[in-house]
C-alpha cells in the first residue's frame, strides 16, 4: 500500500500548479483529487493522491508538504503543514535563476518533485500538456532547476 | 476511458454521453464551467438570459420528448422557483435535469443556502455526488429517474465538487439510448391550471412513493458494514469526509437525497450503538430521519456553517461543539485597479450618494469606496425606489441605483418599468455599468453584451430598452470621464423624474473562453488589486 499523500500550494497561480501535480499522479497510476480555494486569504489548491483518496481537501495543519508560490502566501503553507511536514519557499530559487512568475512556479514545482516519488516522464508528459508550444523549452528549464535546488535542500536537510 | 476531470466536466460528459438535446444556463458561480465544457465536447449548450427562462426552455424540451439539463447557480434556483415548483406537477415525457449548485462556506456566493431544501419543497428527486466519477454516474441515473418517473431531477453538486478534479471512468455504452422528440398531447399533465391542482399532486405524491421505494434498493445508496458500535448516515463530500475520519465505522452512503429510503435508515440506525447524521450546511437528513421517528444525532448547530473536512467531522464524531477553525475568507478588495468603474464609484462616493447595488463585480463597491445596499440580481432598482418613497425629501433625492446591463435584462426590466409606472415623487436615476461582462465569476457571453469580449450577443440596446419603457431622459457617458458623468449626475438628480446613465466602457480583463484558468488568474489578481 502507498501512502496517501497531501500536497498544499499556495499563492497566485496555485491551481494551474496543482494541476500539473495531479496530472503527473495520475499518469503515474495513483487516484488522485485536487481541489481549489483559498487558504488565509491566500489561493489555494490542494492535491491528494495514493491508492483511494477519499476526502478531496487537505485539512489545516496535515499537509505533508506545502509550496508558497509567492511570499505573501508563505504564512498559509506554513499552517497548512502537519508537523514535520516540508514547506518549500520561494527564497529557494536565487534572485534572477529565472525569467518571471511562472518560470518561478515551475521552479518550485520542480523543487516539490525532488521530493516526491513520481517519475520524471510522468512529469514531464504532465508539464508538456499544461504549456504552451512556445513556453515548453523555458518551462521544462525552470522545472529542471527547481528540481536540482530541491534535491540539494533535501540532502542537505534544509527545508 | 479514464480522465482526470471536475464535476462539472464530467456531468457535462455524461450529457455528451447520454445525447441530451439541449443544456442551458445562466451563467453564475459556482456553476459556469459546465456548459463551456459541454460546449467543447460538442454538445448542444446555450446561455440563456436568466435561469428562469433556462429552466423553461428545458421544460418545454423535456415536454416534447428531448433531454434537457438545466445549470443554476444557488441564487439562480431561487430565481427560477416559480417554473420549478409547476416544473414538478407537470408530466414530461422525456428528462429534464436540473444541475443545482450550492456554495458551502460561500466562496463565490453572499450566502450560504441549501439546494436540499428547494428539492423537498418542491417534491423534487434529487441526486448529491461524492466525487467526479459519482458526478458521471448520477448525471446517467438522473436521466433515467426522470424519465421513468416523468419527474424532472435534481443533481446536487457542491462548489467542492464542481471544482474539483478526480478520477473518472466514463461508459458511454451504459447512457441510455438516444431521445426520440415527439409531441403528446398530454393536457392533464401539462397545464397546471386550478382544476387539475389536486390531481397533479396527488400524482406527483404517488410519483415520490415510487421512487422511494426504488431507493430502498438502488445500488448507488450504499451500505458500508463496519463496527457496530458507531453509524454514519451522510451524503455527497460530507461521505468522503466521514469515511476518512472515522474508518472503522459503519456507513449508509445516500446518493439520492430525497426522497429517502426510510426503511434502510430505520435498519441501518437500529444496528448500530450510535448513528449519526454528518451534512454540511443545513440539517435537512437528520431533521427528515428524526420526523420519521428514527433517533439520531444531527451534526451539531456550530458545524452547520462553513465547510465541512476531515479534521471538523473528527470533532462531531467526538461531540466537540467547536465550530469552524478556518478563519474566514479575506473581504473582497474593492473593484480592479485597472476598472474604469473605479472612477464611477469614487464619483458616487464624492457626490454622497445612497447607493443601491447590485450582484456581480459592483458587490465590491460594498467595501471600498461605496455601495449601500445589496440584495439580489435585478433588485437594486425596486430597492432604490423604496427608499425615495420612504426617504424624507432631501434624503430621497441621493438615491441612486447601479446595476450591471447584464443584470438589467436578467431581473430588473420589471424594475424599470415600476420606475416609469409607479415614480417616486423625488423622481429617480438608474445608472446601468455597460461594460460587457455579467460578473466576476463569469466573463461568459449574454445577452447584453454588446461590447467586448462577447462572442455573440443580441445586440439589446439599454438605451432603446429604457426609452421603450418610457424613460424619457436617457444619456450614455464614459466612466473614464468622471467629472462629465458627476456633472449629468447632478443635472438628473436634480431633475424629479426618472432619468437612465448608461456608463459604457469594456471591462479590459481579456475574453476567456474557454480558457477559465486563465480569467480566474486575471480576476485573482484584480480581486487582489493588481488591476488585470
Amino acid at each position: 500500500v502507498r501512502p496517501l499523500l497531501g500536497v498544499v500550494l499556495a499563492g497566485g497561480g496555485a491551481a494551474s500548479a496543482a494541476r500539473i501535480l495531479a496530472g503527473a499522479a495520475f499518469r503515474a497510476g495513483h487516484d488522485v483529487k485536487q481541489s481549489e480555494g483559498q487558504r488565509g486569504g491566500a489561493a489555494a489548491s490542494d492535491v491528494r493522491y495514493g491508492d483511494e483518496v477519499l476526502s478531496p481537501g487537505v485539512a489545516a495543519g496535515e499537509a505533508d508538504l506545502a509550496v508558497a508560490l509567492d511570499d505573501a502566501a508563505l504564512a498559509a503553507a506554513r499552517a497548512a503543514l502537519r508537523p514535520g511536514g516540508v514547506l518549500i519557499a520561494p527564497s529557494l530559487v536565487p534572485p534572477g535563476a529565472v525569467a518571471d512568475g511562472r518560470g518561478l512556479r515551475l521552479a518550485l514545482l520542480g523543487a516539490l518533485s525532488a521530493r516526491l516519488d513520481l517519475a520524471e516522464e510522468d512529469w514531464a508528459a504532465a508539464l508538456g500538456e499544461a504549456a504552451p508550444e512556445a513556453r515548453r523549452e523555458q518551462d521544462e528549464a525552470a522545472f529542471r532547476l527547481g528540481r536540482r535546488l530541491g534535491r540539494e535542500a533535501a540532502t542537505e536537510g534544509v527545508p | 476511458m479514464r480522465q482526470l476531470i471536475t464535476g462539472e466536466e464530467a456531468v457535462a460528459l455524461a450529457a455528451r454521453h447520454a445525447a441530451f438535446t439541449l443544456a442551458t444556463g445562466h451563467p453564475g458561480d459556482p456553476s459556469s464551467e459546465l456548459l463551456e465544457a459541454l460546449a467543447r465536447l460538442g454538445g448542444a449548450a446555450h446561455r440563456a438570459p436568466d435561469e428562469k427562462v433556462a429552466l423553461e426552455v428545458g421544460l418545454g424540451v423535456a415536454s416534447a420528448g428531448g433531454r434537457a439539463l438545466v445549470t443554476v447557480s444557488r441564487a439562480g434556483l431561487r430565481l427560477a422557483a416559480d417554473p420549478l415548483f409547476a416544473a414538478a406537477c407537470a408530466g414530461l415525457t422525456g428528462a429534464l435535469v436540473i444541475v443545482a449548485t450550492d456554495d458551502p462556506g460561500a466562496p463565490a456566493s453572499p450566502d450560504e443556502p441549501d439546494g436540499w431544501r428547494a428539492a423537498v419543497a418542491a417534491g423534487l428527486p434529487m441526486l448529491e455526488p461524492a466525487d467526479a466519477q459519482e458526478a458521471y454516474d448520477l448525471a446517467l441515473e438522473a436521466v433515467a429517474i426522470s424519465e421513468r418517473y416523468r419527474v424532472p431531477a435534481l443533481l446536487r453538486l457542491s462548489a467542492r465538487i464542481g471544482r474539483t478534479r478526480s478520477v473518472v471512468l466514463s461508459r458511454p455504452d451504459l447512457a441510455p439510448p438516444p431521445p426520440a422528440p415527439r409531441f403528446e398531447r398530454e393536457l392533464a399533465g401539462r397545464v397546471t391550471s386550478p382544476d387539475q391542482a389536486r390531481a397533479a399532486q396527488r400524482r406527483l405524491r404517488r410519483k415520490l412513493e415510487q421512487i422511494s421505494d426504488a431507493a430502498e434498493l438502488l445500488p448507488a445508496n450504499r451500505l458500508r458494514h463496519g463496527e457496530p458500535t458507531l453509524g454514519v448516515v451522510a451524503a455527497g463530500v460530507a461521505r468522503l469526509h466521514a469515511r476518512e475520519a472515522a474508518p472503522e465505522a459503519s456507513f449508509l452512503e445516500l446518493a439520492l437525497v430525497h426522497p429517502l429510503p426510510m426503511r434502510l435508515i430505520r435498519e441501518f440506525a437500529e444496528g448500530v450503538d450510535r448513528c449519526v447524521v454528518i451534512e454540511e450546511g443545513e440539517p435537512v437528513l437528520a431533521e427528515a430521519i428524526r420526523a420519521a421517528g428514527v433517533p439520531v444525532e444531527p451534526t451539531p448547530g456550530p458545524h452547520r456553517v462553513g465547510e465541512l473536512d476531515v479534521a471538523r467531522v473528527r470533532r462531531v464524531l467526538r461531540r466537540e461543539a467547536r465550530p469552524d477553525d478556518a478563519p474566514a475568507a479575506a473581504p473582497p478588495a474593492g473593484p480592479c485597479a485597472g476598472c474604469p468603474d473605479r472612477a464611477l464609484l469614487d464619483a458616487l462616493a464624492r457626490l454622497d450618494l445612497i447607493v443601491a447595488g447590485d450582484v456581480g463585480c459592483y458587490s465590491l463597491g460594498a467595501t471600498a469606496p461605496r455601495v449601500d445596499a445589496l440584495v439580489a440580481a435585478g433588485a437594486s432598482i425596486g430597492l432604490g425606489l423604496g427608499l425615495r418613497h420612504a426617504l424624507p425629501e432631501a434624503d430621497a433625492r441621493r438615491v441612486v441605483s447601479v446595476l450591471a446591463a447584464a443584470d438589467l435584462v436578467r431581473g430588473g426590466v420589471t424594475g424599470l418599468v415600476e420606475m416609469v409606472y409607479n415614480p417616486p415623487p423625488s423622481g429617480h436615476v438608474l445608472l446601468v455599468l455597460d461594460d460587457g461582462v455579467p460578473t466576476v465569476a463569469g466573463r461568459q457571453d449574454q445577452p447584453a453584451s454588446d461590447a467586448p469580449p462577447a462572442r455573440r450577443t443580441t445586440g439589446i440596446s439599454i438605451e432603446d430598452l429604457a426609452r421603450s419603457c418610457g424613460v424619457k431622459a436617457v444619456d450614455v457617458v464614459d466612466p473614464a470621464d468622471p467629472g462629465a458623468l458627476e456633472r449629468l449626475l447632478r443635472e438628473r438628480l436634480a431633475a424629479r423624474e426618472p432619468a437612465v446613465v448608461v456608463a459604457r466602457r469594456a471591462c479590459p480583463l481579456p475574453p476567456g473562453d474557454p480558457l477559465r484558468r486563465e480569467r480566474a488568474a486575471a480576476a485573482e489578481r484584480c480581486l487582489r488589486g493588481e488591476g488585470p
